[in-house]
């Protein structure tokens, strides 16, 4: 009797600790999944969200180029080109659809449609082929972000006129083109080959790209030589004191300062004392240099660690000295490590923002930086600025921005990531 | 420590006197003294721990890698003294070829493997010196005529008594006076073991040989002279006959009849 | 000038290629003459041929290459200070502030960024003297860098001789650069101490530190102009503190459980294929950048969140705490799960085992074995997540509030110390005012908590190191 009821008992005590298992179990796939999920959501929602600014709605326009805007020969030169009245033209183009209109307000309106840089349409097609000049040319016409957005179907039609951004007026101009078959939908070019503007339809990342660039080539040349010398030094040549403890405690310490601190740094040090230009690539470089040594350090410690001792001794042995041992042998099997180390932490640097916005490299860029003194901005920075941008448009800009900005970290790391599989090297 | 007569005739090539080793202050070697002779092969043998790979790695001073490690007593190679400060550990590990436990290639080419040293202390400087040396060592290994049609295949590729011949071309390679051999055939199967000790036959006539073995038989095999170590002291050194047929250490005795192990 | 320039750079790198090929001839003729001259014993070569060059070209590119970095780095600061001298001759200008503008003007106007109209005539004339200063500051480093390096070629060039220890002293030079480069971590750390603590002092000269660490009123609209409105500012940073340890927490209450579970998941539960997808898919997303989650919070999860709140009658402000925190905890995720991965699998598998012989479930060897013996590994790297969130700039920019609110309501908006450095910093203010000074102070507190938090962080590590090898 006592025995069943202890069976029993134990029976019911063995049934809920499985159930316990059953529910940490649980809690454990909800947690991954719980992450999985919001991760999900976060790029899908982004690449949602970015979808209308890969594509931009365009008016067909036939263009009269008079020859009395501007000779042939003309086209190469800056202030001549400079000189004519492009967006004029294509206005005048597009009023010319609509001969009916004849007040001012509607002339008005209709010039509206068209976005600011339309004109620029026009003077590349002329800088491409002089020829043209003096007859009459289809030229696509990039609309304005607001029409382009009411294409889409991002601006709600049905709203009341005072709600609207675009105005009943506006909208039958715009479906009577629709109507006659002159606008169509393309991929947005300008995204990659323009650089920033103020006005959505105008906006691209090439400056900040271009700008990005020149920032990780100077923090690749400042932060790879200094980090794996580092990095030899405390691994194969330093003797274990509690200098190189210092270095090496201060390292990890490093590692994990917030990246704004290295912005003071940089704006204390570089900006104010050596007075180095603010918002240039040299100084944001040398900043996420400073940044990224740490990780470059601790990745070549661990390649070099992981090269046997055995290789070492084969080489002593034969009458190497310790520098031959290290540049003939060592430092040439800890190289894919070595270079899998520091595309990751370029990769870091390369989506980091806050030393940045200390020293100034979130400035209005239009041109494409050309050299590492320029001002220039980087992707990261450009997608901060658009985010802060209230206009409509540059919502699904930023969500572009930001899928570009990705596309290319996830590239980088994918490198690194091959570079491992690659090499690994099993001793 | 007592010795033969017939030691004395030629002049020793190593001389040792007092060599004491200390790691982190604590002793592993209690002042060796001990002469090895010239175109003979030398055993240390004894059980492990007993410092005998130690005292092998004073020679061609290897331990000045390990950190920590101290070497006193007085070591000459003919009129050299190894831990002269003055001298060169480069130009000594030259003179003073090693083979590892393990066999431990460069993951680069065959050819390369055994023309690195030369490279490295500019024995040559153009390409048909360089082959003629990398053949001639090649040979002197015994691995000529397996590799001599993929010299630039991966040295890895190459099976374990195969990589441990390489690595012997490879000391070979730049001339040594001396080769130290440090437990040679510890990773190898009984095959690859013989054709080392015969290899270790015929260097003899050109190098001076010291070999760290903890194989008895091995040391019976191919030695002339034996030493055995215990507990970091030289306890007796001679004819690897004496040793072998009649010890007059009780220690050694009971070692090798396998008492102490 | 340019073109001077360049042909300085090239002269630069081609000089210590001359040298390299110099330094192998004259070894090479070296031998041969004392192979000729002592035939009976011929001198042996102590280094190889390649060394002696080596030796040469370092010997004339590294102290031109000193010069070339002292240069660029001082000379800015020479030229600034000269011309601040020379336009207060100009104007009679005394007050530092109108000088530094006039500088900048100065320096707008050469590059061609600003237009002669809009400088003060003044101004203008020191034009002549500043580009006629460059000039002569280029002068002068090419003609001591190409001087130096001629020095380095002539001493070096002395040396070679057969029995010269050209490796030793290539291999000797190569460990001073190696030294030199591992100091550089080391003077990093100086470096953000020293001009933190610089800064922040100027500005404990004007606000009291007491005031800073224990005020409660943060409004650091100082006026620019004197006698404007709101003129002096509140320099109180509790809120900031208290602001930033709310968000914190909030991050911390997410990505704890959430992190922590998933990689006792990963590491205990998880097959083999599961593990190969998972652990790099976090690698990955470790490395968003923080700018991609602020966008996120401010336009996703804040509207998001305000929307259902007042679905259920709660008031939220668009920019909430809670928004803030529950995306910097999203970001902490990751970094939560691989940090106590690392830890969970580096515990013996025999205490695994050992609580399985006993016929304990996995969840419960979990509990109460796997965990309590990687609990100083969790321990630290929750030390580390927080130190991270604290730090985080980004998010909070994006998406936590500007005004400084003393409140315990997660709801409501409050702002962060790593905020008001940006707000602080951002745009184009003097460097000597209060304000910027501010973000130097605050910058220091983080510094100096971070710091600590790291260093207990990595102190448990290593305890706990040292108990399992």
């Amino acid at each position: 009797m006592t025995d069943r009821s202890t069976q029993t008992a134990q029976s019911k005590h063995l049934k809920k600790r499985y159930r316990a298992e059953k529910r940490f179990k649980f809690f454990g796939l909800a947690a991954i999944c719980s992450a999985a999920g919001i991760l999900l959501v976060l790029i899908g929602g982004l690449t949602q969200m970015s979808i209308p600014a890969f594509t931009h709605h365009y008016v067909k326009l036939d263009i009269a180029i008079p020859e009395t805007t501007i000779q042939a020969e003309q086209v190469t030169d800056p202030v001549a080109m400079r000189k004519v009245n492009w967006r004029g033209m294509v206005r005048k183009a597009l009023r010319n659809e609509f001969p009916e209109v004849t007040d001012r307000s509607g002339k008005r309106a209709i010039g509206n449609l068209l976005s600011g840089g339309a004109g620029d349409a026009v003077r590349d097609k002329v800088l491409n082929d002089p020829t043209i000049i003096g007859s009459t040319v289809e030229v696509a016409l990039p609309l304005s972000d607001d029409v382009d957005l009411l294409l889409k179907g991002l601006i709600d039609r049905s709203l009341l006129e005072e709600n609207r951004v675009v105005s009943d007026r506006e909208l039958t101009f715009i479906d009577h083109l629709e109507a006659t078959g002159r606008i169509d939908r393309r991929i947005a070019w300008f995204l990659f080959t323009s650089g920033d503007s103020r006005e959505a339809e105008m906006a691209g990342l090439r400056s900040a790209a271009v700008g990005t660039l020149l920032t990780m080539l100077v923090t690749l040349l400042f932060s790879f030589p200094l980090g794996v010398m580092a990095a030899i030094y405390l691994e194969e040549i330093a003797p274990k004191n509690r200098l190189t403890d210092l270095i090496e405690v201060n390292i990890n310490n490093l590692a994990a300062v917030p990246s704004i601190v290295f912005g003071l740094l940089g704006l204390a040090v570089f900006i104010n004392f050596f007075h180095l230009p603010r918002s240039a690539p040299l100084v944001g470089g040398m900043v996420l240099a400073l940044m990224t040594l740490p990780t470059i350090i601790i990745a070549t410690r661990a390649a070099l660690a992981a090269v046997p001792p055995s290789i070492r001794e084969a080489a002593l042995g034969v009458g190497a000295s310790p520098i031959q041992v290290i540049f003939h042998h060592v430092l040439p099997l800890a190289m894919p490590g070595i270079l899998t180390g520091t595309i990751i932490g370029l990769a870091q640097a390369a989506g980091e923002t806050a030393p940045l916005l200390m020293i100034g490299m979130m400035a209005f860029i239009v041109d494409t930086p050309m050299w590492i003194n320029d001002k220039a901005t980087v992707l990261p920075a450009q997608i901060y600025m658009w985010a802060n941008n209230p206009e409509r448009a540059f919502q699904a800009k930023t969500a572009a921005g930001i899928i570009c900005l990705m596309v290319f970290l996830l590239l980088m790391n994918a490198l690194a990531i091959y570079l491992r599989k690659k090499y690994e090297k099993r001793w | 420590m007592k010795r033969d007569g017939d030691m004395t005739l030629s002049t020793p090539k190593i001389k040792s006197s007092g060599i004491i080793v200390e790691y982190d202050g604590k002793r592993a070697l209690h002042g060796i003294d001990l002469d090895i002779y010239p175109n003979e092969v030398t055993a240390l043998i004894g059980p492990s721990g007993c410092g005998k790979s130690t005292f092998l790695r004073c020679i061609n001073r290897m331990n000045d890698v390990i950190d920590n490690c101290k070497v006193s007593g007085r070591l000459m190679i003919d009129d050299t003294d190894v831990y002269d400060p003055e001298i060169d550990v480069v130009e000594l590990r030259a003179r003073v070829g090693m083979v590892f436990q393990k066999p431990n290639p460069f993951p680069k080419s065959i050819y390369d493997n055994v023309a690195y040293g030369p490279r490295i202390h500019g024995l040559t400087e153009n390409k048909d010196d360089m082959d003629r040396i990398v053949k001639k060592s090649l040979k002197r290994a015994g691995l000529w005529d397996e590799v001599r049609e993929r010299l630039d295949d991966k040295a890895l590729g190459l099976s374990g008594g195969q990589q441990q011949r390489l690595c012997i071309a490879r000391a070979i390679a730049v001339n040594p006076e001396i080769l130290l051999m440090d437990e040679p055939c510890s990773a190898l199967d009984p095959i690859a073991t013989s054709i080392i000790e015969e290899l270790i036959n015929e260097l003899r006539e050109r190098f001076t040989i010291v070999i760290v073995t903890h194989s008895m038989q091995q040391a019976a095999r191919v030695s002339q002279k034996t030493g055995y170590f215990h507990l970091g002291n030289i306890i007796e050194y001679g004819e690897t006959n004496d040793i072998f047929t009649r010890p007059k250490n009780e220690q050694t005795e009971a070692y090798i009849s396998g008492r102490i192990g | 000038m340019e073109l001077i320039g360049l042909m300085f750079l090239a002269l630069i790198f081609l000089m210590p290629l001359g040298a390299n090929i110099y330094g192998r001839t004259r070894i090479r003729k070296l031998m041969i003459t004392s192979a000729q001259t002592q035939s009976e014993e011929s001198v042996k070569q102590h280094s190889l041929t390649a060394f002696h060059g080596l030796f040469m070209s370092m010997c004339v590119l590294l102290p031109a290459l000193v010069i070339i970095l002292c240069w660029l780095a001082f000379a800015p600061m020479v030229i600034s200070s000269l011309l601040v001298s020379e336009i207060s001759r100009l104007t009679g200008e005394t007050d530092p502030r109108l000088l530094s503008i006039f500088v900048s003007k100065l320096e707008a106007l050469y590059e061609g960024v600003l237009k002669a109209e809009f400088v003060e005539p003044e101004v203008r004339q020191a034009l002549g003297y500043y580009s006629a200063l460059i000039a002569r500051a280029n002068i002068f480093l090419y003609v001591v860098a190409i001087f130096t390096a001629i020095a380095g070629f002539v001493i070096s060039a002395r040396q070679i001789s057969p029995r010269f220890a050209a490796r030793d002293k290539v291999e000797v030079i190569i460990k001073r650069l190696m030294q030199l480069a591992s100091g550089v971590a080391i003077l990093t750390t100086i470096g953000i101490i020293l001009s933190l603590a610089f800064e922040a002092s100027r500005f404990f000269d004007v606000v009291p530190i007491s005031e800073f660490l224990f005020g409660t009123h943060w409004s650091p609209q100082i006026a620019i102009r004197e006698g404007q409105a709101g003129g002096s500012g509140a320099f109180g940073a509790i809120p900031l503190f208290a602001g930033t340890l709310m968000i914190t927490f909030i991050a911390m209450l997410l990505a704890v459980p959430i992190g922590l579970m998933s990689a006792v998941y990963l590491s205990e539960y998880a097959s083999k294929r599961l593990r190969n997808i998972a652990k790099p898919a976090i690698e990955l997303l470790a490395g968003i950048p923080t700018v991609v989650y602020g966008f996120f919070a401010a336009l996703f999860v804040a509207p998001f969140l305000r929307n259902n709140g007042s679905v259920i009658g709660l008031e939220l402000s668009s920019e909430s705490a809670l928004a803030a925190g529950l995306v910097m905890g999203i970001m902490i995720i990751p970094f939560i799960s691989s940090l106590s991965d690392d830890v969970i699998n580096s515990v013996p598998q025999n205490l695994r085992d050992g609580a399985s012989a006993l016929g304990a479930t996995q969840a419960e060897t979990i509990t109460q074995v796997i965990l309590p013996a990687a609990l100083p590994g969790i321990v630290s790297a929750i030390l580390l997540a927080i130190s991270r969130a604290i730090g985080e700039t980004m998010i909070v920019v994006m998406a936590a509030g500007v005004a400084a609110n003393l409140t315990a309501n997660p709801f409501e908006s409050v702002t962060t110390v790593t905020v008001q450095i940006v707000m602080l910093l951002v745009g184009d203010q003097e460097f000597d005012s209060a304000k910027t000074l501010a973000a130097f102070a605050l910058g220091l507190v983080l510094f100096f908590v971070t710091l600590m938090l790291n260093v207990l962080a990595l102190y448990i590590v290593r305890k706990y190191k040292e108990q399992y090898d």
